[in-house]
């Protein structure tokens, strides 16, 4: 099984040469130290920036220059600002490669739900709606199951949606999986998971086809 | 030259009264106009509706004017890291659209480019698209989504000169650009306001004419909501 850190390390195999890519609060922010590097990636966060840094040393911060957590950050040569609109002419417009975000739950026709649970948390939708809306490659970082036990992993959603049908893949503390047209198909294993555990932990639909890999980090 | 600069806050508030819709630029704490909030609140104006990204902490920036109960209604995308607004939007005091951050800053740039409607992917299928039209263009589906309108927007930049002229600085941009000409009225409050002809035209971000009324800030406070730092190894 998986740690928020392996999650990040397995979803950062998957960000290739040359992208521009936007990553989410909590796991998906982790992504962004594990990409390998020999190749050239830039990190665009909504607030208005384009080649984000690691965080300034202590000392060295500045109000001026945070990414969408609110936190501080430093740009890395090449960096630019811009305005909100320009932005999300960058979201809308599918000029960003990849997108990463965390979801509350995932249904199999590829449904996110990710921005209120009605009555107990309404803190917004931020970018979320924008960037699943428009991105052509999003990938969900999320822990398969819920405190509870029960399955994020849906036929279909119960809470408010951020988009639908927009999510492509879906990386878990437990597997890879693929949204497809007949349901989630699982491509990999987490390290000591097996087939029947995902099965057990998966309500919607799972598409299993011959061996399954265990996921190399 | 068409000279905007006003000498007080007082002066680049003037006509603000209660139930208005303002505009605040700002993302988080990051490049909100600091003097015009305290300047509203010192008013005690109320019923106001605010349109901006967020709506502070609990005694900083728009927290400020929720903390007096000045604020009827929220138009915002991200409204955490706030407890009074949660306790006063939970208790039924405070009415709260939330809505896609693009979507916002897009409704604010229609107003301002004199657009009265944008279609945008945001939300279709969600709740933010319930009795919103809908129309389908090549194969997509998408919402359509009204330019604001508003009585003034306020907005923070880093340098500006008399002329109205306006230069950001970092992350600090997000909103205020959208917002600057989007309402009837756009007070532009700097922390440096600069003699005219000082800042270069190749890099103005903000023209003059998108600004009615400009001053320099008394002082910036310019709070960090989440410091992260690295120490040195």
């Amino acid at each position: 099984m998986l740690d928020k850190i392996g999650i990040a390390k397995r979803i950062a195999k998957e960000v290739q040469d040359g992208y521009y890519v936007n990553l989410g609060i909590g796991i998906p922010t982790l992504v962004a130290n594990y990409v390998r590097d020999d190749i050239e990636v830039e990190f665009q966060s909504e607030n208005g920036v384009l080649g984000m840094g690691p965080f300034p040393f202590d000392g060295e911060e500045d109000a001026d220059i945070i990414n969408a957590g609110k936190q501080t950050i430093t740009t890395l040569p090449g960096a630019s600002f811009f305005d909100s609109a320009m932005s999300f002419a960058m979201i809308r417009g599918q000029h960003v490669d990849l997108t990463i975000l965390g979801a509350m739950e995932v249904s199999e026709n590829g449904d996110i739900a990710n921005w209120k649970i009605p009555g107990k948390m309404v803190k917004g939708m931020g970018g979320a709606m924008d960037l699943v809306a428009s991105a052509e490659n999003i990938i969900v970082a999320m822990m398969h199951t819920n405190k509870r036990g029960e399955s994020k992993i849906l036929k279909q959603c119960s809470l408010p949606l951020t988009g639908v049908g927009c999510v492509k893949k879906i990386v878990t503390n437990l597997a890879v999986l693929e949204v497809t047209d007949k349901g989630f198909k699982l491509l990999e294993r987490a390290p000591g998971v097996s087939v029947e555990e995902i099965e057990n932990a998966t309500e919607g639909t799972l598409i299993i086809e011959g061996d399954i890999p265990e996921m190399s980090l | 030259m068409i000279n905007k600069k006003v000498n007080s806050v007082n002066d680049a508030t003037k006509g603000i009264s209660d139930n208005m819709t303002f505009m605040l630029g700002g993302f988080g704490l990051s490049g909100i106009p600091e003097n015009a909030i305290a300047a509203l609140v010192k008013s005690n104006i109320k019923g106001l509706t605010c349109i901006s990204n967020n709506a502070g902490v609990d005694d900083f920036g728009l927290g400020l004017l929720l903390h007096q109960k000045q604020i009827k209604k929220m138009v915002s995308s991200y409204v955490g890291e706030n407890d009074e607004f949660e306790r006063q939007m939970l208790s039924g005091e405070l009415d709260v659209e939330l809505i896609p951050q693009g979507t916002l800053a897009e409704r604010c740039r229609a107003a301002q480019a004199g657009f009265p409607a944008i279609f945008t992917p945001a939300g279709y299928g969600t709740e933010v698209a319930e009795g919103k039209e809908t129309r389908e263009f090549d194969g997509k589906m998408y919402v359509l989504e009204h330019a604001f309108k508003a009585d003034f927007a306020f907005v923070k930049a880093w340098k500006g000169d008399a002329a109205g002229n306006l230069v950001f600085k970092g992350t600090a941009r997000n909103f205020n650009p959208c917002m600057a000409g989007a309402a009837k009225i756009t007070v532009a409050e700097v922390e440096e306001l600069v003699p005219v002809g000082e800042l270069d035209p190749n890099q103005i971000h903000i023209p003059g004419i998108f600004v009615q009324r400009i001053f320099q800030g008394e002082k910036y406070e310019k709070r960090i909501e989440q410091r992260t730092v690295r120490t040195k190894e």
